[in-house]
């Protein structure tokens, strides 16, 4: 028998410890993805769709002109890739959120919530694991979009990791932040059209902001103001091995003020968690 | 911290969700190495009573500390010394029992080989050595509570907490496993806190906290407040309400 009170495993570990818990919180994040395979397909059927059908729709519509980072003129295809690409993002952000949801009502997310290590740490590693799983996602969105011709620089393949490291933390922390407000699982119908499909559409992703600005400058100034709009160009430059700093700052920005409002909302003392019952 | 602190101490505790009060001064403490049964009928507030010990959320009175660690100024002291066994599902149902424990697991830190190894030993002794490979989904309800409970034991606790470990279980599955939650406090000194409803968990030797309506209304053995009447009449005579008898 140990003594009455001697160190606790987490405090023993030290260092190791930190890192063991957040790679459990991936590991199984990891996991959970792999069995369903389904979401796997679906993450990628999505964008696919959007590539293979709307895309070639409007190539014949949508004329573009020379914008940067483009050094010529691009067929729609390869304009809307970067957005397709934060668009699984957006997706698998909110899939987490969703889960995180289901798992507080199922009563599993308690487990996590009850380790001796600090909240915030438990959330950015809930977080580290969306992104994770979402960039997988987007390199094999990039793979099947290359076989179709789209082909970016093959430094871009590289240069683009960082920034989908970013905006899948941004958007991650965006769904981790709606997880909390969220009491039931049904009620979560209402995020996807209220904040998924408003973002998406009100962004740079699939027509250009001077496009935007052409057919209504309200609209225009709203994709402005969305945080989307900026992850979606972070991408679009760094996969033309470009860089965007404005479009960094408002995604690092914004990432850090979802994740302090996520962090604020599971916090025991002041976030929603305290204020409702269970 | 005194290797003599209570496993948990609780003074004064109260709580309420806006204007609705649920817990009111609640005290209680639970010496390591011994159980204690937490006994209320449904809506008593043993649920709310886990969630704050467990720094779901904290109470907005009063103070609790585990193994003389207060829960609010070092949470991360007192959630390491603490198991919890909750009334609904913990664990992951489309993982194995052994993903499950390295799971749990790195949420304390723990290396995997020990995990394992701690896991597979807790799973011996409930009597599944030969379920660690199987989905959580697989097993029957009285074996999934038992891997939810070798998972609270993972790290080694000093306090676990048990909110109504037993719903959904037969009599038979509910009697080996208070059983084993005894044994589990004799031999290895862990405080054991059991929440429950049903009378039939509690043996004449435990120490009762009757909690009522958010109050304690009477702490002493099982023994000293049945007296001659039975548990279960003494509790309607404190609380006007009857704890379960527990017969299926």
């Amino acid at each position: 028998m140990r003594a009455p009170d001697d160190i606790p495993a987490w405090e023993a570990q030290g260092w190791r410890g930190w890192a063991r818990c957040a790679g459990g919180i991936v590991w199984r994040e990891g996991v959970r993805f792999l069995q369903q395979k389904e979401r796997f397909l679906s993450a990628l059927v999505r964008p696919l769709v959007w590539l293979f059908i709307f895309a070639a729709g409007f190539r014949a519509v949508l004329g573009l002109s020379i914008i940067e980072p483009y050094e010529t003129y691009v067929l729609y295809e390869v304009y809307v890739v970067p957005g397709l690409c934060a668009m699984i993002q957006l997706f698998q952000g909110m899939q987490s959120s969703l889960s995180m949801v289901y798992d507080r009502e199922t009563g599993a997310m308690r487990s996590m919530l009850i380790s001796p290590y600090p909240r915030w740490f438990l959330l950015m590693s809930k977080l580290l694991a969306s992104t994770a799983v979402s960039t997988l996602q987007v390199y094999a969105f990039l793979a099947i979009a290359w076989a179709w011709g789209i082909e970016p620089p093959p430094l871009g393949f590289v240069t683009v990791l960082p920034a989908l490291i970013l905006s899948g933390l941004m958007l991650g922390a965006i769904g981790l932040f709606l997880s909390s407000t969220v009491r039931q699982l049904e009620n979560f119908a209402g995020v996807m059209n209220f904040v998924i499909f408003p973002m998406f559409f009100a962004s740079s992703a699939l027509y250009p902001l001077w496009r935007i600005k052409e057919g209504s400058p309200l609209l225009h100034d709203i994709a402005q103001a969305n945080p989307f709009t900026h992850a979606v160009e972070l991408i679009r430059y760094a996969l033309y091995v470009k860089h965007n700093p404005d479009a960094l700052g408002i995604v690092l920005l914004a990432g850090i003020v979802f994740f302090a409002a996520a962090v604020w909302a599971y916090d025991p003392a002041r976030g929603v968690m305290a204020r409702r019952r269970g | 911290m005194s290797a003599t602190a209570p496993a948990l101490e609780i003074e004064g505790l109260g709580h309420r969700f806006g204007e609705r009060r649920v817990l009111s001064d609640v005290s209680l403490s639970v010496a390591q190495g011994s159980f204690t049964a937490l006994l209320g009928v449904n809506g008593a507030g043993k649920t709310t009573l886990s969630n704050l010990v467990t720094r779901l959320y904290d109470a907005r009175e009063g103070r609790i500390a585990v193994c003389g660690h207060d829960i609010k100024r070092a949470p991360q002291a007192a959630l390491g010394r603490l198991g919890v066994v909750f009334q609904s599902r913990a664990l992951d149902p489309n993982l194995t029992v052994s993903q499950n424990f390295l799971y749990q697991g790195a949420l304390h830190g723990l290396p995997r080989a020990e995990a394992l190894e701690r896991g597979a030993a807790l799973m011996e002794r409930m009597g599944l050595g030969d379920r660690l490979d199987a989905k959580l989904r697989a097993l029957s309800g009285g074996q999934a509570r038992r891997a939810e409970i070798a998972a609270a034991l993972l790290h080694r606790p000093r306090l676990l907490l048990s909110d109504e470990a037993t719903a959904g279980l037969d009599i038979q599955a509910r009697a080996a496993l208070v059983e084993d939650m005894h044994r589990l406090a004799a031999d290895e000194g862990v405080g054991v806190l059991w929440a429950t409803h049903l009378v039939d968990e509690i043996l004449p030797e435990d120490r009762v906290v009757a909690l009522h309506e958010g109050r304690v209304v009477a702490t002493d053995t099982a023994a000293a407040l049945a007296g001659k009447k039975g548990l279960a009449e003494a509790f309607l005579a404190l609380t006007g309400t009857s704890a379960d008898a527990g017969a299926a």
